[in-house]
């Protein structure tokens, strides 16, 4: 019950802010082959309500990667409490984990209450009554399905986390763009920003309250940063020439991004609070596409110094610039896990371009997807999963794949094209 | 890479000695490309009607300075050169298009252009915005060089934010990596 109302309080700010409405579809495209067996039981009562609460919960375990749900089909039994759970039953159907769970109608909302059982350990692990106004179904659903994630991982769960991205619909100069935010899931998109000029490289600040985004909306690219919720937006830069790649350091407090004021694009560090600016690189080649180390102390950017694009890391402290990538020719966008010991980046194979992960340490770099015209790599706050842009026909899709490449799943529109995806931090805290 | 521009200026005074001596086979090559509907940019009256015929309207026999001089009051129609993959170098067929430019930008000192700079959809978006502007750099100091003013010319880079055409095919790429002129 502890951090449930802060969750509640922000799902509900979510469902009263309307705006058209782009959501995304989840495919799984591949599952990984280590993934738990687990059953997530229809909850009883759940007819009528507006939300399916279990199959939610169901498709978010799935999504991840580390859950393999039984299909409802083969559930003979559809217990509601611990007490019902007959293990036998379960374990012959190989399932490791079974979540039951009941619904009930109250005066606000519904009130749900969950177990989560051991079926191989025939013990409960975890029991919880949460509650949830009509239109807050699907934010309790993630609740729920962060907190079962976190029992069986010991990872916590981002399913009560969202995504930014921005579309495109047209061709050429008849192009309109949208910048949307979403849950995790594609769901409840909300489009905060509309334009027929280009927005690209939204980035949200680590209290996940704002994003910041280049717009062309002006006729050249210039720096925002939008309150999601409110809209209110400020222009925080508009130099000659590119205003581009903003990203938030961890405290809040500097923005880094890539400016070419000075002839070409140079790594600058803006203090938001009296747009001071420290340029960080100074040579005749192209910086760009900075990212912020976990403890704020480092910045990753792509330079093509050496010829073409690869990943170097500069001390904020020592002033010490180091070449991070060394495998092929091409390797850009980089961004740190959460736990600072991995690159996720775009890497150009012979097969094209690739989301990719670097260990820092070992210096080894593996592709994590199948497709082949990748950007935008995007990491998930706990660091399982990376969301990217990617072409799927003549469309622009957004996909995901795990941090260690076995499972992946993607997020088609209905229309138009989809892409520059920014995973939100967590929001609960 | 810092040879660049020295071989840049070389390939401008080569350009020259080839004009003034005759020579206008790049325009019919040009004409097609530009003809079509990628021709103008966004912003400003595009003024650009169709440039159906394309070859001719830089003067074909003995151009040169004096030859141009009716021509150099109104604005090139053809407003877009293209870039091979990963390259920032005009490249000759395009060079009379750029000298196009040049003349009436000198005729006209009051004309302001603005160049475009646009890649192809490969690679990720904010180092495609780095090598857009790095194209429309190179044609602005093409011009610089061929005497138009600084304060006549401004750079915006789209990356690949805007492609002419949509697809993955070769040809769609080769489509967007551009240069566009727009006044």
């Amino acid at each position: 019950m502890h951090t449930i109302s802060k969750v509640w309080l922000f799902c509900l700010l979510l469902a009263m802010s309307t705006a058209a409405s782009a959501n995304l579809t989840i495919e799984i495209t591949r599952g990984s082959d280590q993934a738990l067996p687990i059953g997530v039981v229809p909850f009883e009562g759940a007819d009528g309500m507006p939300e399916d609460v279990a199959q939610i919960i169901h498709d978010n375990l799935e999504r991840s990667g580390f859950f393999d749900p039984l299909d409802r089909s083969s559930m003979f039994e559809q217990p509601s409490e611990a007490d019902d759970v007959e293990y036998s039953t379960w374990r012959s159907l190989d399932v490791r984990y079974l979540v039951v769970g009941k619904a009930e109608r109250t005066d606000s909302g519904y009130r749900l209450q969950y177990d989560l059982m051991d079926i191989s350990g025939q013990t409960r692990m975890m029991s919880e009554t949460v509650t949830a106004s009509e239109d807050d179904l699907r934010g309790a659903a993630h609740y729920i399905s962060d907190q079962i994630f976190e029992e069986i991982t010991d990872i916590r769960g981002a399913f009560s986390t969202r995504i930014a991205y921005v579309t495109a619909q047209g061709v050429g100069d008849d192009t309109d763009y949208g910048l949307y935010v979403a849950d995790a899931d594609g769901r409840k998109s909300q489009q905060i920003l509309t334009s027929d000029q280009p927005i690209l490289s939204p980035a949200w600040s680590p209290d996940g309250e704002k994003l910041a985004y280049v717009s062309f909306e002006n006729g050249q690219p210039e720096i925002y940063i939008q309150e999601v919720d409110s809209g209110n937006r400020a222009r925080i830069t508009s130099f000659e020439g590119i205003n581009g790649a903003p990203v938030w350091s961890p405290n809040g407090h500097r923005l880094a991004m890539s400016l070419s004021k000075d002839g070409q694009p140079e790594i600058y560090v803006m203090e938001i609070g009296d747009r001071s600016l420290t340029r960080i690189t100074d040579n005749n080649s192209i910086d760009t596409e900075p990212a912020w180390s976990p403890e704020g102390n480092r910045l990753l950017f792509t330079s093509d110094r050496s010829g073409g694009p690869q990943i170097y890391e500069h001390d904020l402290g020592s002033g010490e610039t180091e070449r991070m990538t060394f495998t092929g020719n091409y390797n850009a966008r980089a961004r740190f896990s959460p736990d600072g010991e991995d690159l996720f980046l775009i890497h150009r194979s012979d097969r094209g371009f690739q989301v990719a992960r670097q260990n820092i340490e070992s210096g080894r770099l593996v592709t994590l997807s199948d497709s082949t015209q990748d950007e935008s790599p995007s990491v998930a706050p706990n660091g399982t999963m990376v969301i990217f842009a990617t072409q799927q026909g003549n469309n622009g899709v957004l996909s995901a794949v795990s941090a260690d490449g076995r499972s992946s799943f993607r997020l088609p529109a209905a229309q138009g094209d989809v892409r520059d995806p920014a995973w939100s931090p967590f929001l609960n805290e | 890479m810092q040879l660049k521009p020295l071989a840049r200026s070389l390939a401008v005074v080569l350009s020259l000695a080839v004009i003034a001596g005759c020579s206008s086979t790049g325009g019919t090559q040009d004409g097609d490309s530009s003809g079509s509907q990628d021709g103008s940019g966004s912003g400003s009256g595009s003024t650009s009607s169709s440039g159906a015929g394309g070859s001719g309207q830089y003067g074909s026999g003995s151009s040169g300075a004096d030859g141009s001089q009716q021509a150099d009051s109104r604005i090139p129609d053809v407003k877009t050169i293209y870039f091979d993959y990963d390259r920032d170098t005009i490249k000759g067929e395009y060079e009379s298009v750029v000298m196009a430019h040049a003349r009436y930008l000198r005729s006209n000192p009051d004309a302001e252009v603005v160049l475009h700079g646009h890649t192809d959809e490969r690679g990720t978006r904010e180092y495609n915005m780095a090598l857009g502007e790095r194209r429309a750099n190179a044609v602005e100091r093409f011009l610089n060089i061929q005497g138009v003013s600084s304060s006549q010319m401004s750079v915006v880079s789209y990356g690949e934010e805007r492609p002419a055409e949509r697809g993955d095919s070769d040809r769609a790429y080769s489509q967007n990596r551009r240069v566009v002129f727009n006044y």
